[in-house]
């Protein structure tokens, strides 16, 4: 059976930073959203959680591009991720998540799987 | 197997590197070792002698401490004199008893020679190569005017240096019709006379004392053959050195006409189980009164200890490269052009004070000798022509002829062959270089960590860098100092493109200069660079992203995500009210509370949205940010100075108040971290700081460019007994020029260690303002002063940039769920967890 996703909004246009990342909360747990104005598609969104620390930093990394591609690099240890499949440069074997992302309006849109939601540990 | 003994008379420069030599050698677990110095103090740096009338230490000069013997088990025995040597039985007598060896090495140096002139030995006369014999001449010049050297020498002219800088009116007597007769001819002396004259030191020439006797003026009178005299305070001897040899005589060795230990190319004397090397060993006829043939010598003699049949000393190099007050002198080879069919070039420039003499052999093809005096510029090129017999041009005019009149470049370090010794105070070859390179070295500092070169002297930097530079190049190893992908300059470069074209913005520079969108290398420098620049709020739209998390968030970013917060302290002075606040603020936050290396406190585990409320408390109580989390000034760490310690000469709290309120906010290419300590017994651990400074009777001593941390360094003596504008100014100059010249990430002591020139060359630019730059330092840093502010003050008060600090954007109550805790020692502390990956 396909997961249920749902387009939550989780934040407004006013909340990005350009060149820069904030962090949300969803049904589907923390997300970074990252904004660079001068890309086109401009927003993008991965998991917050720094699969190398376990904590949740990255919408706190400083963005940039390395041969063409959006990355941000982890503000812990600093390894750069993908911001478009969420793929760690230095390690092949490690990959965050990837949300889609939209623009509705004056809103910004995330898909997330919504039957996850309740696993979040408490 | 019971070990043999070896025994070391004389703890000089080159019986210790004889040791540092040998203690590394597998010979050296089949021997016990001892070492007689009649000296009181271990091994110094007599080359740099001179440097403790500016305020070096005995410490500052050592070749090696205490420690280093006790761990090598090397027993050694200073201030006391070996008195006799029996042959026979192997036995050597000091005043406190008798001792037996298997192997002996005479390292007893040289003496100074006292020519023997009526009078000599009064009061207020001296010598010059023992730091017992500073102190006696520094002592008597407290009451003198005048003071008058014998012999006009390389020595003798260093010890007028000195005279001079300890305020005497200085003269120098010299029995030859010129100055430094051995390395000079007749128009090279002259100009150097003239310069030296310049500078206020009076130079007679062909003057034979004949007589010193009490003066009406002054203490002293001498009298001179020609029936002239002079007048002086205090007389000091410098007319050449004779080898010790004293004990060598006495107990039948063989030794030279002249003086001299007679060895062989193995430095073994007559008797096979006594060695000698250093100043007091005559070889092939010829005394060696400088440092680099010496420790050739040391290394051979270790070699042969350790059955080494190739070793052999074969002669060395006498060339010398000097700054004597101030004035460039060079002397290279044959340089009087004795060798028979000898030619000569010479270049004499009397408007600049330059004088040039290259001596070629019969067929122009080869150069034996050469003179410089006033610029020693062409000094390495003529001398790696001279020492690899490396063929001249068909012009070989143009070696020493100025670049405009058609002079040619100085020789790449490419045409050097691999044999060319590079560095000779540590025996350091071209191919030693490049083998360094070859087993990983990837940069200067590398390869000076691993050859030493350039860590003796110093004289052979800006070759080496040339060396350096062109190895790596031929190995592909693109000597690339481009930043990262996206801007193909050094940060250096940057810097100088922002400040000039006046650029405000990353974006800007990145149209103009670069490409792509930049990175987290890229971003930060450029950073810290308009900061420095502009010295505008790091939270301004533009600068936000450019920042790395601790510096966006004016924190420390800890493993679980929270902030560490450390508020300035300045001095590490704090009063008992705002110790209060800090621990209220601790406890309401439940705070990991723990007090830093840099007098400071540090309080742990505050998240994100938690920042600004903690320093809107912290601001109200009087705290300023304590920009832990930039690369900018850290603390000024301070003893309690003379405000209560009763060995204090100076108020070491007040100045590192005032450093630290003045380098506040400052932005660097890496952390700097300052110190200032209340006497000499140095209790902040100033030398072990980017700036120290140790207070004087007179002011204050600036060191620079120390570091604690994975590589320690002490800082080297930058300048003495500084006035507080003096003290200031120093440092505003040398922190300026550090931030606009250094590499990303480069801490000040490798940054200094890469200059060309290093030491020497730094101090020219900051005390002796050899770029014409001093000013607008100055000014430079006057700007920052005057624009500073409390990021965390104009952080608070503004509600959009607060906006930052909100965890997560739409969630104001959400609480980070991978933040769990527990504690210890009844502190909070992050719950330790395996990470799943
Ligand atoms: C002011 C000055 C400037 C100099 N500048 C330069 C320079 O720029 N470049 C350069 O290459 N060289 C320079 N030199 C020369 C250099 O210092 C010497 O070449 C070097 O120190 C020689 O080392 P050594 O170990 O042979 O002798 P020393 O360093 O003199 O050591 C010999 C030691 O043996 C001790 N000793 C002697 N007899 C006995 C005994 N019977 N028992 C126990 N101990 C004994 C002495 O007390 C002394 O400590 C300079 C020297 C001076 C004084
Ligand atoms: S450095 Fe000197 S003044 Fe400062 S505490 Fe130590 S002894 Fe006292
Ligand atoms: S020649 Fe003296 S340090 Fe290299």
């Amino acid at each position: 059976m396909k997961a249920r996703t749902c387009w939550e909004a989780v934040c407004t246009v006013d909340d990005l930073v350009a060149d820069s990342g904030i962090a949300v909360w969803t049904d589907d747990g923390p997300v970074a959203v990252f904004y660079l104005p001068h890309r086109l598609p401009a927003l993008f969104a991965i998991s917050h959680t720094d699969p190398f620390s376990g904590s949740n930093v990255l919408a706190r990394g400083i963005t940039g591009d390395i041969n063409g591609e959006p990355v941000v690099a982890s503000p812990l240890y600093k390894q750069h991720f993908n911001l478009r499949s969420g793929q760690c440069l230095e390690d092949e074997s490690v990959q965050v998540k990837v949300y889609p992302v939209l623009l509705d309006g004056n809103r910004i849109r995330l898909e997330v799987q919504v039957a996850q939601a309740a696993s979040v540990a408490a | 197997m019971s070990k043999q003994t070896l025994i070391v008379i004389g703890n000089g420069m080159v019986g210790h590197h004889f040791l540092e030599q040998f203690s590394q050698s597998p010979a050296a677990e089949t021997y016990r070792v001892i070492v007689f110095g009649e000296e009181k103090q271990l091994a110094y740096d007599r080359v740099h002698l001179s440097e403790y009338f500016t305020g070096s230490t005995h410490a500052d000069l050592a070749m090696g401490t205490a420690d280093w013997y006790a761990d090598q088990g090397i027993d050694l025995r200073l201030n006391e004199p070996v008195t006799a040597i029996d042959r026979n039985s192997r036995v050597l007598t000091t005043p406190k008893g008798e001792y037996t060896y298997d192997q002996l090495v005479l390292a007893t140096g040289s003496y100074p020679f006292v020519p023997p002139i009526k009078g000599n030995d009064q009061d207020g006369c001296f010598v010059y190569r023992t730091l017992d014999d500073l102190d006696a001449i520094q002592a008597s010049a407290q009451s003198a005017k005048t003071g008058v050297v014998v012999g006009g020498g390389l020595l003798g002219l260093e010890a007028a240096n000195a005279l001079k800088s300890l305020g005497l009116q200085a003269h120098v007597v010299e029995f030859a019709p010129r100055l430094m007769p051995v390395q000079l001819d007749d128009q090279g002396g002259a100009l150097l006379r003239q310069k030296i004259e310049d500078l206020g030191v009076q130079v007679h020439t062909e003057k034979a004392t004949t007589a010193i006797v009490p003066g009406s003026d002054a203490r002293l009178r001498m009298n001179f053959a020609d029936d002239s005299h002079l007048e002086t305070d205090l007389i000091v001897f410098s007319a050449g050195i004779r080898p010790q040899d004293t004990l060598a005589r006495a107990c039948g060795l063989e030794v030279g006409e002249r003086g001299g230990i007679v060895v062989n190319n193995q430095c073994t004397t007559s008797d096979p189980n006594i060695h000698a090397i250093g100043e007091c060993a005559l070889w092939n006829n010829r005394i060696f009164g400088l440092v680099a043939p010496g420790y050739t010598m040391a290394r051979t003699l270790s070699a042969a200890l350790n059955k080494d049949t190739g070793a052999a000393f074969t002669g060395a190099d006498m060339s010398t490269k000097l700054k004597l007050l101030g004035v460039d002198v060079g002397s290279i080879g044959d340089a009087h052009g004795q060798t028979p069919g000898a030619r000569n070039i010479r270049f004499h420039d009397e408007q600049a004070g330059h004088y040039r003499r290259m001596v070629v052999s019969q067929d122009g093809k080869t150069l034996l000798g050469a003179i410089l005096v006033g610029d020693n510029g062409p000094y390495d090129t003529l001398l790696q022509y001279a020492l690899n017999g490396i063929e001249l041009p068909a012009n070989p005019e143009a070696l020493i002829l100025p670049e405009s009149e058609g002079g040619a470049p100085a020789l790449g370090a490419d045409a050097l062959p691999d044999t060319a010794s590079i560095c000779s105070c540590h025996n350091v070859t071209k191919g030693d270089i490049s083998g360094a390179i070859d087993a990983g070295c990837t940069d200067l500092g590398g390869v000076k960590a691993e050859t030493r070169a350039s860590t003796g002297c110093g004289g052979c930097a800006a070759l080496l860098k040339k060396v350096v530079d062109s190895e790596l190049e031929k190995r592909g190893v693109e000597v690339c100092t481009d930043l990262c992908e996206h801007f193909p300059y050094t940060r250096q470069e940057l810097f100088h493109l922002v400040k000039v074209n006046g650029i405000r913005t990353f974006r800007g520079l990145l149209k103009q200069y670069g490409k792509g969108q930049g990175c987290d290398i890229c971003k930060p420098t450029v950073g810290s660079i308009l900061a420095t620049c502009w010295n505008e709020h790091i939270l301004a739209t533009d600068h936000v992203p450019l920042q790395d998390t601790n510096d966006t968030f004016m924190a420390n970013m800890q493993k679980n995500g929270t902030y560490s917060i450390v508020p300035r302290i300045p001095g590490g002075e704090i009063t008992p009210e705002k110790l209060i606040v800090l621990g209220e603020v601790a406890r309401e936050y439940d705070l990991y509370t723990k007090i830093t290396g840099g007098q400071r406190v540090d309080l742990f585990g505050a998240t994100l949205s938690e920042l600004p409320e903690i320093w809107e408390k912290l601001i109200a109580a009087g705290f300023e940010t304590g920009h832990a989390y930039g690369k900018s000034l850290r603390t000024v760490k301070s003893c309690v100075g003379s405000t209560w310690c009763r060995y204090g000469v100076q108020d070491s709290v007040g100045m590192a108040i005032t450093l630290e309120n003045r380098y506040k906010g400052l932005r660097a290419p890496h952390k700097v971290k300052m110190a200032v300590s209340g006497c000499t017994r140095e209790c902040a651990e100033a030398q072990s700081k980017d700036f120290g400074v140790i207070a004087t009777e007179k002011g204050w001593n600036l060191y620079v460019c120390g570091n604690g941390g994975m590589r320690p360094r002490h800082a080297d003596l930058f300048a003495t007994d500084l006035s507080d504008e003096e003290l200031i100014r120093t440092i505003d100059r040398v922190v300026m020029f550090y931030v606009r010249t250094a590499d990303r990430l480069q801490r000040t002591s490798v940054w200094m260690e890469n200059l060309e020139g290093g030491l020497e060359y730094l101090k020219q630019v900051v005390l002796e303002d050899s770029l014409g730059i001093g000013e607008e330092l100055e000014q430079h840093m006057a700007d920052l002063v005057d624009t500073y502010q409390c990021e965390w003050r104009t952080a608070v008060e503004d509600s959009e940039k607060r906006k930052r600090f909100r965890e997560f954007v739409n969630a104001p109550e959400q609480k980070d769920p991978v933040q769990r805790w527990t504690s210890e020692r009844g502190q909070r502390r992050p719950e330790l967890e395996a990470v799943s990956s």
